[in-house]
């Protein structure tokens, strides 16, 4: 992301808070010693002066200099979208995506003859402005495709009709989100072909996942052939083995999971 | 989330890259799921994983909030399986990484025998998936295809970079991080071993595979392309 720096002038480390998504990796992913800051920078300069080179593990913060903040409402919402390890209940909005096909066994989310889209925007590492993702709703909406409900991303529209995000947080910075959809098998090739559509829209990148049950054999062609035919190959996916059971008492059997918006 | 599923390379390059994981669905299998999350865990440990984690309290390297500077050269660089089965006490996905298909294929057919009701997936090339599911005769339930990255690609670094940085799904691992350490290695200031644990500390939910890393570390210092 690129939102610590060394600012020139004052010749610290600096966060950028316009650029920083509010990861929390410089304080959960550094190890940290606490060492007093002042012997720090001398033993710094100290080391420049005679031309030495200062190597340290790279993964260690020495003053632990990180202090992590409260964050309030709006800009809370970066860390829900950033952050793997934040508690979901301080904003409402859990994680970034859902279980989609992952417990497709138990859940049933995706049916034959049908198709789960999980649309990934700012991954890998670049981020996105949640303005960025208003657009990309906005389009999904206007051609009537129906958003997953319990999708994060869907906790944020204003209008599931219309797909706008809420104003007060289109100024936002996110690491990644995921608008998940799901539509028969027929419209897969216009779905892609929107999704193209948008990347031009949009300042960032896009990572499409595409979900489908496959046969009783394992089989699944019906939406790879699609796929193919639009220039994809396939070379990695998450399958879904078929061992996960309904265990629970009283569950009811695979419930078909609600979505939101046109149909 | 999905993350583990959009990793760049071909499918030649997850040859030693399966990552296996565990994960119940609310309402449906959750009651009592911590043992048997921990038991996936604990079963993984002897067909010999790279990396065992809990999307809660992250992988077998973990960071370090208490440090001495002695430590710099006596660190430990060790994974700690152990560890991660002990200290799961919620429920969350839990995830074993191996090298190789013929441990992945393995611990398939061990989990199947063990019956746990969890929902089971296999993150990998899409070949690889159906290799170990053929070989523990079970057929695919779903699948989720990944389909690369588009859009304005030209913000990525590097294949190399990209490579490595996008073993951890969530973003953790910088991309300015990974290329420094690819950069080390090509000067003889570390391993590709020991790069690889800086990156893999970062991960919080223990997917990070080191050994892959490693590899790409390695190809990338020694001037290869992809």
């Amino acid at each position: 992301m690129g939102a610590i720096y060394i600012d020139p002038v004052i010749r610290r480390a600096t966060v950028n808070r316009d650029e920083c998504v509010e990861c929390y990796a410089c304080f959960n992913g550094l190890s940290q010693e606490h060492l007093n800051p002042t012997v720090v920078r001398t033993m710094r300069k100290v080391f420049a002066m005679l031309r030495l080179r200062f190597e340290p593990e790279p993964d260690v913060c020495p003053t632990a200099a990180f202090t992590p903040e409260d964050l309030t409402w709006p800009r809370v919402v970066r860390r829900a979208f950033s952050d793997p390890r934040v508690p979901h209940e301080s904003t409402g909005v859990e994680g970034r995506g859902t279980e989609e096909v992952k417990t497709n066994d138990v859940s049933g989310r995706v049916v034959a003859g049908e198709v789960g889209f999980t649309i990934e925007f700012g991954r890998p590492g670049v981020g996105v402005w949640f303005r960025d993702i208003d657009k990309a709703t906005r389009r999904l909406a206007a051609a009537k495709v129906p958003f997953e409900k319990k999708n994060p991303v869907t906790t944020l529209l204003k209008n599931v009709e219309t797909g706008e995000i809420r104003e007060d947080i289109l100024d936002e910075k996110i690491m990644s989100a995921i608008v998940e959809i799901k539509v028969p098998v027929s419209r897969t090739e216009e779905i892609v072909r929107l999704v193209w559509e948008i990347e031009k829209e949009v300042d960032t990148v896009v990572v499409l996942g595409v979900g489908a049950r496959c046969e009783a054999d394992g089989d699944e062609t019906e939406v790879l052939t699609i796929l193919e035919r639009l220039g994809y190959r396939p070379q990695r996916a998450k399958t879904n083995i078929g061992l996960g059971r309904i265990t629970n008492k009283g569950a009811e059997p695979v419930r078909r999971p609600e979505s939101v918006g046109a149909r | 989330m999905t993350n583990t599923l959009h990793r760049f390379g071909d499918a030649k390059s997850f040859d030693d890259d399966f990552v296996i994981f565990a994960i119940a669905s609310r309402g449906k299998n959750d009651e009592d799921a911590l043992p048997r999350l921990k038991k996936f865990l604990q079963m993984a440990i002897p067909f010999g994983p790279v990396n065992l984690g809990d999307a809660r309290n992250g992988g077998s390297l973990r960071p370090c909030k208490s440090m001495n500077p002695t430590s710099h050269w006596d660190r430990d660089y060790k994974p700690d399986f152990q560890a991660v089965v002990d200290g799961l006490t919620h429920m969350t996905t839990v995830a074993a990484v191996f090298d190789s298909r013929v441990k992945a294929e393995d611990f398939v057919k061990k989990v199947k025998e063990a019956d746990l009701g969890l929902s089971i997936n296999i993150s990998t090339s899409v070949e690889g998936a159906d290799q170990c599911c053929h070989a523990a005769g079970i057929p695919r339930h779903s699948v989720g295809y990944s389909l690369g990255f588009e859009g304005k690609t030209g913000k990525l670094p590097n294949e190399q970079v990209l490579t490595v940085m996008t073993m951890c799904g969530h973003g953790m691992v910088a991309q300015s991080l990974a290329k420094k350490m690819i950069d080390w290695v090509k000067e003889g200031r570390r391993t590709p071993e020991q790069a690889a644990t800086y990156m893999q500390r970062f991960c919080s939910c223990g997917v990070f595979n080191p050994v892959r890393a490693a590899r790409v570390i390695k190809e990338a210092a020694a001037g290869h392309q992809h």
